[in-house]
């Protein structure tokens, strides 16, 4: 049980959210259990922004309202700011709900109250005095850049504004941590990063904890300072971005990757290149270079130690989390045992080599 | 002049449409303060509901159905003794009004939590999310995002009340359709009864315009 006074200060290096072995199922008629949760042990460190990605059915959804126990697990442990919110009664987690800001893929704004009304929304709920409230929702509008929209209802606004509002709204009672639930999964492209980098700025200018799921590992790349990927109700691996960008473990997370970062190239233009010559092989590779080889000749030099021919396709310069990288598109040609020397070669220096995904 | 409209007819006829209003006024009003909280109890407590409890929904919603499925005119005999009980008589305007509310309550507390249900519940989860409690997301979220469907409701159950009292003749409760039936039809007046008929499509369609202008003043969508 815990006996913590309300709003307890995380202790220093002490995760902002805590998840043990959560587990939830959920029993469908006829017997069959859905494994929405299969064990998800997750720490997220204060003031980082954490996603949390997989397809949908992975589970994702039910592990973020786990965090502010919209769902309950049948098992496990959830810490936020070092309470244990299971241990919680129904008036104390409402309590403590009011810390936590949840953003949500649909707005999920009531049609029925102006902007300043859904902003001034949970702060009623709170009992917060009525003037208190109207400089809160001025401030809260502010942050968004939205205060002229304070009398317009939902209905008159686009998509970004919606979720404008919405982040007004989960920011006004002033919580530690903002829940993201799919928010920019509606929204466009442009808005989408402009939601994004609304976030981020926010994370900085009021120190925040922010939680995000995704099935968009573009969204993850742009603002995650670390990642989980989740697949069937279990966390495959976790990282900080960049690491498993360049260095993804799971073939899924393979796949996730490969349709933001990863080359694909048409099948014209494989269908274009020259065969091998017999008793040779010809292998696409995708050559992901990061860190201090990355400089290094290592296409011609690889050229001449494993006496094979390496054919350029494509090449370009990202960057994850301020990190650059290099990604080539290789078509290598040689004797089969010499191409498997160069792969295992280019694996010593530190780079990344994966099957080219051909067409998409 | 119309010549079969004698100043006694016509006081008939003013009574008679004074005793409509206030059977469909008084009755939807006691179905309104009624069933708005039936309606959100029967709604709280269905599946996945803010407070799931069958024991609590299916003989709420059991009765509701039964009340619903009794033709009025059964009703409104089968009632007499508890009718006797709360108005202190079994005939006269007053006491019709207790079937007619009974049965209009049911009916709206029907439509009601239909209305209910055409709330998005993405926004009722948003409010719990915000530590909302139960009573808040009902009267905060709830009632204002179900007005249109609401207001809705009141009309056509203001409208079927209108066809109901119709019947309170039955019960001596008089009204427009009793003077219809009586002068109408018994005393061969057919002039008698198109008069009953067009005041009474005028006032419905008074009620009906009413309601959806008031919908779409209340409507943000």
């Amino acid at each position: 049980m815990s006996t913590m006074p309300p709003g307890p200060a995380p202790a220093p290096n002490q995760p902002a959210i805590s998840l043990r072995e959560l587990k939830r199922y959920f029993q469908h008629r006829g017997g069959i259990a859905t494994r929405a949760l299969d064990g998800v042990s997750l720490d997220i460190a204060a003031g980082e922004i954490f996603g949390i990605v997989g397809r949908s059915g992975a589970g994702k959804s039910t592990l973020i309202r786990c965090v502010n126990l919209l769902e309950r697990p049948q098992s496990g442990e959830v810490r936020v700011l070092g309470e244990d919110l299971l241990a919680l009664s129904d008036g104390a987690l409402r309590e403590r709900r009011r810390s936590i800001g949840m953003v949500f893929q649909h707005f999920n704004l009531l049609s029925s109250r102006t902007v300043a009304g859904n902003v001034a929304f949970p702060l009623e709920i709170a009992g917060v005095p009525k003037a208190e409230r109207a400089s809160r929702v001025t401030e809260a509008l502010s942050l968004v850049g939205l205060t002229e929209k304070a009398d317009a209802y939902p209905a008159q606004l686009s998509g970004g504004q919606k979720q404008r509002v919405g982040i007004a709204r989960a920011l006004a009672p002033r919580p530690r941590i903002l829940l993201c639930d799919e928010a920019t999964s509606a929204l466009d492209p442009e808005t989408t990063h402009d939601i994004l980098r609304l976030i981020r700025r926010l994370r900085d200018k009021l120190d925040l904890t922010v939680l995000l799921i995704t099935h968009e590992m573009a969204v993850v790349k742009e603002i995650c300072d670390r990642v989980a990927v989740m697949e069937a109700g279990r966390v495959l691996e976790e990282g900080p971005v960049f690491d498993v960008f360049t260095r993804p473990h799971h073939p899924t997370t393979r796949s996730f990757i490969a349709g933001t970062i990863g080359h694909s190239v048409p099948p014209g233009t494989v269908a274009r290149l020259p065969a091998a010559r017999p008793g040779e092989e010809r292998q696409l590779l995708q050559v992901l270079f990061a860190g201090p080889n990355s400089t290094r000749a290592v296409i011609s030099e690889a050229s001449r130690r494993f006496g094979i021919d390496l054919d350029i396709i494509s090449g370009r310069i990202d960057e994850i989390a301020g990190e650059p990288f290099g990604l080539m598109a290789l078509a290598a040609y040689g004797p089969p045992d010499k191409l498997q020397e160069a792969v295992l070669w280019f694996q010593e220096l530190g780079l990344t080599v994966t099957p080219l995904a051909e067409a998409i | 002049m119309i010549p079969w409209l004698t100043p006694s007819l016509q006081d008939l006829f003013i009574e008679a449409a004074w005793e409509t209003l206030t059977m469909v006024g008084g009755a939807a009003l006691i179905a309104v303060v009624i069933g708005l909280p039936l309606a959100l109890l029967l709604h709280a407590t269905a599946q996945g509901g803010l407070a799931q409890n069958g024991l609590v929904n299916r003989p709420l919603g059991l009765l509701v159905n039964a009340v619903r499925s009794t033709p009025f005119i059964i009703l409104m005999v089968a009632i007499v003794p508890f009718t006797r009980l709360v108005a202190g008589t079994s005939i006269g305007t007053t006491a019709a009004i207790v079937p007619l509310a009974l049965a209009a309550t049911a009916f709206i507390t029907r439509l009601f939590d239909s209305a209910f249900s055409e709330v998005d519940r993405g926004v009722v989860e948003a409010a719990r999310a915000m530590g909302a409690t139960r009573q808040q997301i009902l009267w905060k979220v709830l009632v204002p995002e179900a007005m249109p469907g609401l207001i809705a409701a009141v009309t056509v159950t203001l409208v079927s009340l209108v066809g109901f009292s119709a019947m309170a003749g039955a019960v001596g409760g008089g009204g427009l359709g009793d003077l219809g039936i009586r002068f109408g039809y018994q005393r061969f007046m057919p002039e008698v009864m198109a008069s009953v008929v067009i005041v009474l499509i005028l006032f419905v369609q008074g009620l009906q315009s009413l309601g959806d202008w008031l919908v779409r003043r209340v409507r943000r969508r």
